[in-house]
């Protein structure tokens, strides 16, 4: 176990593990990300997706495992300082509270921040760029309360950027939004990657994952099953074997990248069935 | 802070939007507050038989601080000194901290019905007061009250999380429950123990008077402002950070067990504090911080502050009310702030209904 290569740069799960009320939720996962590298965290409801974000954030202690980041230990470093490296974008991300979208963005600063110490001119510049980062610079006046769910979503994800992290956790980006709000928060995460921030998400759309990830990790009851590049990984067998469902993984006439189409059925029939055949999958 | 030079005019305009325009009018609001209440203390003071101007109450207030020879006769002087200045005094920090105490409350438990009267710390408080009270050692007094503040804060939250998730609603109904049965209790040991007017004793517990208040009570309740109220208004921007939840707020690299343990001790000990002199005034930590917010907008680093400050007048005019309304005979002034307090909390339930 430690004579395996730890990565100096990135994200390096080592056999974590957690359990809630004596239910194993993660167990034994490793991972490894490298830096600016956007990772997609995939598998059915319940895997344990959330949870293992939640890991890495610290928001709730692994049982064991090691957790490193560049080097440093999460979960034993500080905790302002551990909020200046890792953000985290919550999936259903509200308040009852009637804040406006610059309040909710400044938000971000408080790992920043002193007790008693005044937003400055750096953190109001800070709390702009993110809102323009996400494409929600004319928000800012805006109450966060009369966002539709895809603008809530931009806001949530400039809060975390205004954390100025280096890696950035997401869950569920695409949660009910439209298709159009689905895509372009999936571009600005590769975008964000490609400008050197470390992504980890949590998607629902395998199709996501393959369309825009350049790593995914798939995730079943706890344990990773499978990690790679997503032409190695999202593999019909794969989709089968996770999912119960069967899946065709086609190449997109666009991107060149993998597109998947799935169709219910019985495992037992579906085993002879999985094709590159475009139209006997549709 | 303003040395951006080479800021272009859209540039500026967002600074100022990030700024947000509360921040001016926050600090207004301090000052106007600030006067407002020097003022309110004032004249609170003159209110009353026996005739009292401003300018006594300065010549008394300035002879006892030293500053000049005393003008007023003993008699005047003891009015404003010994009789009146101690009980307006004693209502402006029991205010200022029971509306902190529920700012505070309603940020950490994400729960805008939170308040020390309706989730039980007030009759906790009596209990504990009344106890010590009656087992006559006095010098224990805020230290029982803030005991059975505790006791009473983890019977909500424990008959409020023993179904499940803590909602608001729930805890509310927890805090009703456990406030029943420690009211319940505060009465019986007080007509147990019998001495004097049981009734009117009970009823000073139950809803609350300042009528007894002396400069004892002062010192207890302005030290427990300033010791305890004091070091809570450093929560402000941790307190800001829960607005998104528990699990945001660690993201935010906030400690939420230990602040939320610690504050809501702070909160018990302030409670415990003020009930300890004033028994168990209700509303105040419900209405005051709703109110600021509509001034200043949700931000602790505003709202608690000026929540104390408007705590702190509105209760020495509740106070002024309750002891001349009915003149010569004194309300218990908990039945003035619940007269203004009950259709707050109304209209809070409504607005509640229609968020979710």
């Amino acid at each position: 176990m430690t004579d395996a290569v730890q990565p100096t740069s990135g994200l390096s799960l080592d056999r974590v593990a957690f359990s809630r009320a004596g239910r194993v939720i993660i167990d034994g996962v490793d991972v490894t990300l490298p830096r600016g590298a956007f990772g997609a965290l995939v598998g059915p409801n319940g895997a344990g997706k959330s949870t293992l974000l939640h890991l890495i954030a610290s928001i709730e202690r692994a049982a064991s495992g090691g957790i490193v980041f560049d080097g440093a230990a999460l979960p034993t470093m500080p905790r302002r300082e551990r909020a200046r490296t890792v953000a985290v974008a919550e999936q259903q991300s509200d308040t009852e509270l009637d804040l406006s979208v610059v309040d909710v963005v400044m938000l971000g600063r408080t790992p920043h921040l002193g007790a008693f110490a005044s937003a400055s001119a750096t953190d109001a510049a800070v709390v702009r760029d993110a809102l323009a980062a996400v494409g929600a610079a004319g928000l800012a006046a805006r109450r966060f309360h009369t966002l539709s769910g895809g603008e809530r979503q931009r806001v949530t994800l400039a809060r975390a950027l205004a954390q100025q992290p280096s890696l950035l956790l997401a869950d569920e980006p695409t949660n009910h939004l439209d298709i159009r709000s689905q895509l372009s928060a999936l571009s600005l995460l590769a975008e964000l990657a490609r400008g050197g921030l470390t992504v980890l998400a949590a998607l629902h759309d395998l199709g996501h994952a393959a369309a825009y990830a350049d790593h995914v990790i798939v995730l079943a009851e706890g344990r990773v099953v499978a990690a790679g590049d997503p032409a190695t990984v999202l593999t019909p067998e794969l989709v089968l074997d996770v999912y119960g469902v069967r899946a065709a993984v086609l190449r997109h006439p666009l991107t060149g990248r993998p597109l998947l189409a799935f169709a219910e059925g019985s495992p037992a029939a579906a085993e002879t069935s999985p094709t590159l055949d475009l139209e006997s999958s549709l | 802070m303003t040395k951006a030079g080479m800021t272009t005019v859209q540039q500026a305009r967002e600074a100022e939007v990030v700024k947000t325009s509360r921040s001016l009018p926050a600090a207004v609001w301090a000052v106007i507050l600030s006067v407002l209440l020097a003022a309110s203390i004032v004249v609170a003071v003159t209110i009353g038989p026996a005739g009292l101007t401003a300018g006594d109450v300065w010549a008394s207030i300035l002879a006892h601080l030293g500053f000049g020879d005393p003008t007023l006769s003993p008699l005047r002087d003891g009015i404003v000194w010994q009789l009146r200045m101690p009980r307006v005094l004693t209502a402006a920090a029991v205010g200022a901290g029971l509306a902190l105490a529920g700012a505070i409350m309603q940020a950490v438990t994400r729960n805008p019905l939170a308040d020390p009267y309706l989730l039980g710390l007030s009759s906790g408080a009596s209990v504990g007061a009344v106890i010590v009270l009656v087992l006559g050692v006095s010098i224990a007094l805020p230290f029982a009250a803030f005991a059975g503040a505790l006791v009473a804060l983890g019977f909500t939250l424990v008959l409020a999380g023993a179904a499940g998730r803590i909602t608001p609603t729930r805890t509310v109904l927890a805090g009703l429950a456990v406030s029943s049965v420690f009211g319940a209790v505060t009465s019986l040991i007080i007509f147990w123990s019998a001495t004097g007017d049981s009734y009117r004793e009970i009823l000073n517990w139950l809803l609350g008077s300042l009528a007894g208040a002396e400069w004892p009570a002062v010192a207890i309740s302005v030290g427990a402002l300033l010791l305890v109220g004091g070091p809570l208004l450093a929560s402000a921007r941790t307190l800001d950070a829960f607005a998104f939840g528990d699990a945001s707020a660690a993201a935010l690299g906030v400690n939420v067990d230990r602040t939320r343990w610690l504050l809501l001790g702070g909160t018990a000990l302030l409670t415990g504090a003020m009930v300890s002199v004033s028994g168990s005034i209700g509303f105040i930590g419900l209405v005051l911080p709703h109110a600021v917010r509509l001034l200043t907008g949700p931000g602790h680093r505003a709202l608690l502050p000026l929540s104390a400050l408007a705590g702190a007048i509105f209760l020495i005019w509740a106070d002024t009310a309750a002891r001349t309304l009915f003149d010569p005979r004194e309300l218990p002034v908990g039945i003035i702030t619940a007269l203004v307090g009950g259709p707050v909390f109304a209209v809070l339930i409504l607005r509640s209904r229609r968020i979710s």
